[in-house]
């Protein structure tokens, strides 16, 4: 068998190892790469230095786009993440019809960013005209636009992850803290909520990557209007590379300042939620 | 496998599946290549056609006009039928021409004949043009003013001369009281809107369709009536270009847009939601008198009735009204890749000199059925466009049209911040928002052309 294994591996590895080398590997290499060259189409760069990255920081578009990410990502990482747990805390009590329940509160990942955003622009708009307002016209509905739209749509995913954790918490661990005399709050608190780390590890690592790398919402729903004002990073980056003449290997630099920003905040929120996971 | 490491194994397959979920939602238009078009080329001999020269090559459109689609893909097919020599069209979403051809033309499969949209477009992609000088199309311009030059090499040719104007609906302003002669100038347009907005709960209709702020009409505001004050400043600086921009006529920008934006079918706090199809649903379901739009736009408004269309120049209250005609002029430029494949080239050449000369070609361009251009070629047939008809009658009338200035604007971002001040500026109208609107025009012009 393990000789089996060893003779074919390449079979069963190659595909996948050479679909990664091209669509993420390649491009990311060429990316760094691009970011420090002066372009137009991918194939005609040529080098000039640090000079995109300093571009991208002279740019104050970039870094209110920054400041505006860094709202919305906190915003809904909690509402995110509070209502999530909430909802799986109802939906694992016996009550009458939670597979519905579950279904419809997931559904909504079912339906791809940009419909999704268009789908909503309708209703806010909707909503909005019977007041003569619009959602383009204030960076603050344009803002809890985006928490609205993002946490209907995100809710029911982490309410999944949260319901998988909760069902294998062992039951006795909650009788034995009842019987010694913990209350409700005691109980989730010191009970329910340590042995849900690994799944709050997840969630949290999800929402807070999605928030930061949220695009196809943002340009379908605002497109950064009024005035830029609720331009997101990522919509940023694309504006800067596809929306202006020149300003390619600027938008790379961001790209690569942005992938840094990333993974950096990722790694941080891995090291402090695991170090709360306990082990069982 | 303890309990934890199921719950990170259900949780990282979860992640997986999102990313993919995800990986949809974006890339839509990433396999823009049709069956049928790749690599090798097997097409077959051009059997009997005299005119084609042996070609081989293939020629590859990527289209700027999606209104203009349908008919592209029927000339193209038409020209296979009779040369044997494949030609593929595709379009560009409305807006995303730039976004479309910066990553086509980076692929192995290239488009052959792309256009810029004059001088500014040109800076970008001057790198991949053809030096057209000398080939037959070239020689099919009825002026040299259609070629787009770049230094000594013609690096584009105009293929449609287009006009714009106020579109009107002669039968709504009877029915106000008011005939085309009444209005000569920005007084007496401002006259008739405002009277029609008093009435407008007795008349049934507003003066003006939304100047919606939507990406799919914005363009009309920003860019095209934005052509105005900068085509009279030029006129009085006697100049064709500039690096910093006065702003002379800004104030009558700001009366034109008031007037615009208080005289519509909505209120101005909702145009930002208003898209260009609005527009058209307004104007032809007879909700408003005036339609600010171009010949481009005549199979749009068509069903109105040609009895009830009419055009008036854009008055904005600057110069000499009374000899003031619409706005004439092009951004469509034709360019060939030059890093395409000799036989490409070759095959575009002709394909290119194809739709300027022949007989189903010019039929396809200038016919009301079809595309219904002007084009600035010599076998320009007359037009069944009824705007452009009316266009032709001001230029008769010598009128003095006004010229397209807007290929000088510094860049697309100018006409975005500028597109976004003045939408801020539609939901608020204060005199701060139009300083707002007042920056993007003058103090960015001059800080856009410098890059």
């Amino acid at each position: 068998m393990e000789k089996t294994i060893k003779r074919y591996f390449p079979i069963f590895l190659g595909p996948t190892f050479a679909a990664f080398i091209i669509g993420f590997i390649v491009p990311f290499l060429m990316g760094i790469y691009l970011s420090f060259c002066d372009f137009r189409t991918v194939i005609d760069a040529k080098p000039n230095g640090i000079d995109n990255y300093i571009r991208a920081f002279q740019d104050t578009d970039f870094v209110h786009a920054f400041g505006f990410t860094a709202a919305f990502t906190v915003v809904t990482l909690v509402l995110i993440n509070v209502i999530a747990f909430a909802v799986a805390m109802v939906l694992t009590r016996e009550i009458k019809g939670t597979n519905l329940f579950r279904t419809v509160f997931f559904m909504p990942n079912l339906i791809g960013g940009i419909v999704l955003g268009y789908v909503w622009q309708l209703i806010f708009n909707g909503i909005l005209a019977r007041y003569d307002l619009a959602l383009k016209i204030s960076a603050k509905y344009g803002f809890w636009g985006l928490v609205v739209v993002i946490c209907w749509q995100q809710i029911g995913y982490m309410m999944i992850i949260y319901i998988a954790g909760l069902q294998s918490i062992p039951g006795e661990l909650n009788e034995a803290a009842e019987i010694d005399g913990a209350n409700g709050w005691q109980r989730l608190w010191s009970v329910t909520i340590p042995n849900m780390m690994p799944s709050i590890t997840i969630c949290t690592f999800l929402t807070l990557t999605n928030g930061f790398k949220l695009f196809d919402q943002n340009l379908s729903l605002t497109a950064g209007e009024p005035m830029k004002q609720t331009e997101m990073l990522a919509l940023n980056i694309f504006n800067t590379f596809y929306g202006r003449v020149g300003y390619q290997g600027v938008g790379q630099a961001k790209v690569v300042l942005f992938f840094i920003l990333v993974v950096a905040l990722g790694l941080i929120q891995l090291k402090m939620t695991r170090s709360k996971e306990v082990q069982q | 496998m303890s309990k934890s490491k199921k719950i990170l194994a259900l949780a990282l397959s979860a992640a997986m599946s999102l990313s993919l979920l995800a990986g949809c939602g974006g890339g839509g238009d990433a396999s823009g290549k049709p069956a049928g078009s790749t690599g090798g080329t097997s097409t077959p001999a051009p059997a009997g056609s005299g005119g084609a020269s042996g070609a081989t090559g293939s020629v590859y459109y990527l289209n700027f006009k999606p209104e203009q689609d349908g008919d592209w893909q029927e000339l193209a097919k038409l020209y296979t039928q009779e040369t044997g020599v494949e030609v593929k069209v595709q379009t560009a979403a409305s807006g995303q021409y730039e976004t479309t051809l910066m990553s086509e033309i980076a692929k192995t499969d290239a488009p052959t004949l792309f256009q810029v949209n004059g001088p500014e477009g040109l800076a970008n992609w001057k790198d991949y043009c053809y030096d057209l000088s000398g080939s037959k199309i070239a020689g099919e311009l009825s002026s040299d003013d259609f070629a787009l030059m770049d230094g000594s090499a013609m690096s584009g040719i105009a293929y449609v001369i287009e006009t714009y104007g106020i579109i009107v609906n002669t039968k709504l302003l009877g029915d106000a009281g008011y005939s085309l002669d009444d209005i000569k100038s920005f007084e007496d347009l401002k006259k008739v809107a405002e009277d029609i907005t008093a009435r407008k709960d007795e008349l049934g209709f507003a003066a003006f369709t939304s100047a919606g702020m939507d990406g799919s009409s914005d363009w009309r505001f920003k860019t095209h009536l934005a052509n105005l004050p900068i085509y009279f400043e030029y006129e009085a600086d006697g100049i064709g270009d500039t690096a910093a921009i006065k702003g002379t006529y800004l104030d009558n920008y700001r009366a034109m847009w008031d007037l615009y934006i208080n005289n519509c079918t909505c209120a101005p706090t909702l145009l930002s939601a208003k898209t260009g199809d609005d527009s058209v649903a307004e104007f032809v379901t007879e909700q408003a008198v005036f339609y600010q739009n171009g010949t481009w736009a005549y199979g749009d408004v068509a069903d109105v009735g040609d009895e009830n269309l009419g055009m008036l120049p854009i008055y904005i209250g600057v110069g000499d009204e009374a000899s003031q005609g619409l706005c004439t002029g092009t951004e469509n430029y034709w360019c060939v890749n030059k890093n395409a494949k000799p036989e490409d080239i070759q095959a575009t050449l002709d394909f290119m000199y194809w739709c300027a000369t022949s007989e189903t070609g010019l039929e396809y361009m200038c016919s009301g059925d079809h595309m219904g251009f002007v084009v600035p070629f010599k076998g320009n047939l007359e037009s069944g466009n009824l705007l452009v008809n009316i266009a032709n009658d001001y230029v008769s009338q010598g009128k003095t049209s006004v010229k397209w200035c807007f290929p000088t604007m510094p860049s697309e971002e100018w006409k975005n911040v500028l597109g976004s001040a003045l939408t801020a500026y539609a939901a608020d109208q204060t005199d701060a928002n139009w300083e707002t609107v007042r920056a993007a025009f003058v103090d960015n012009w001059a800080a856009e052309k410098s890059k």
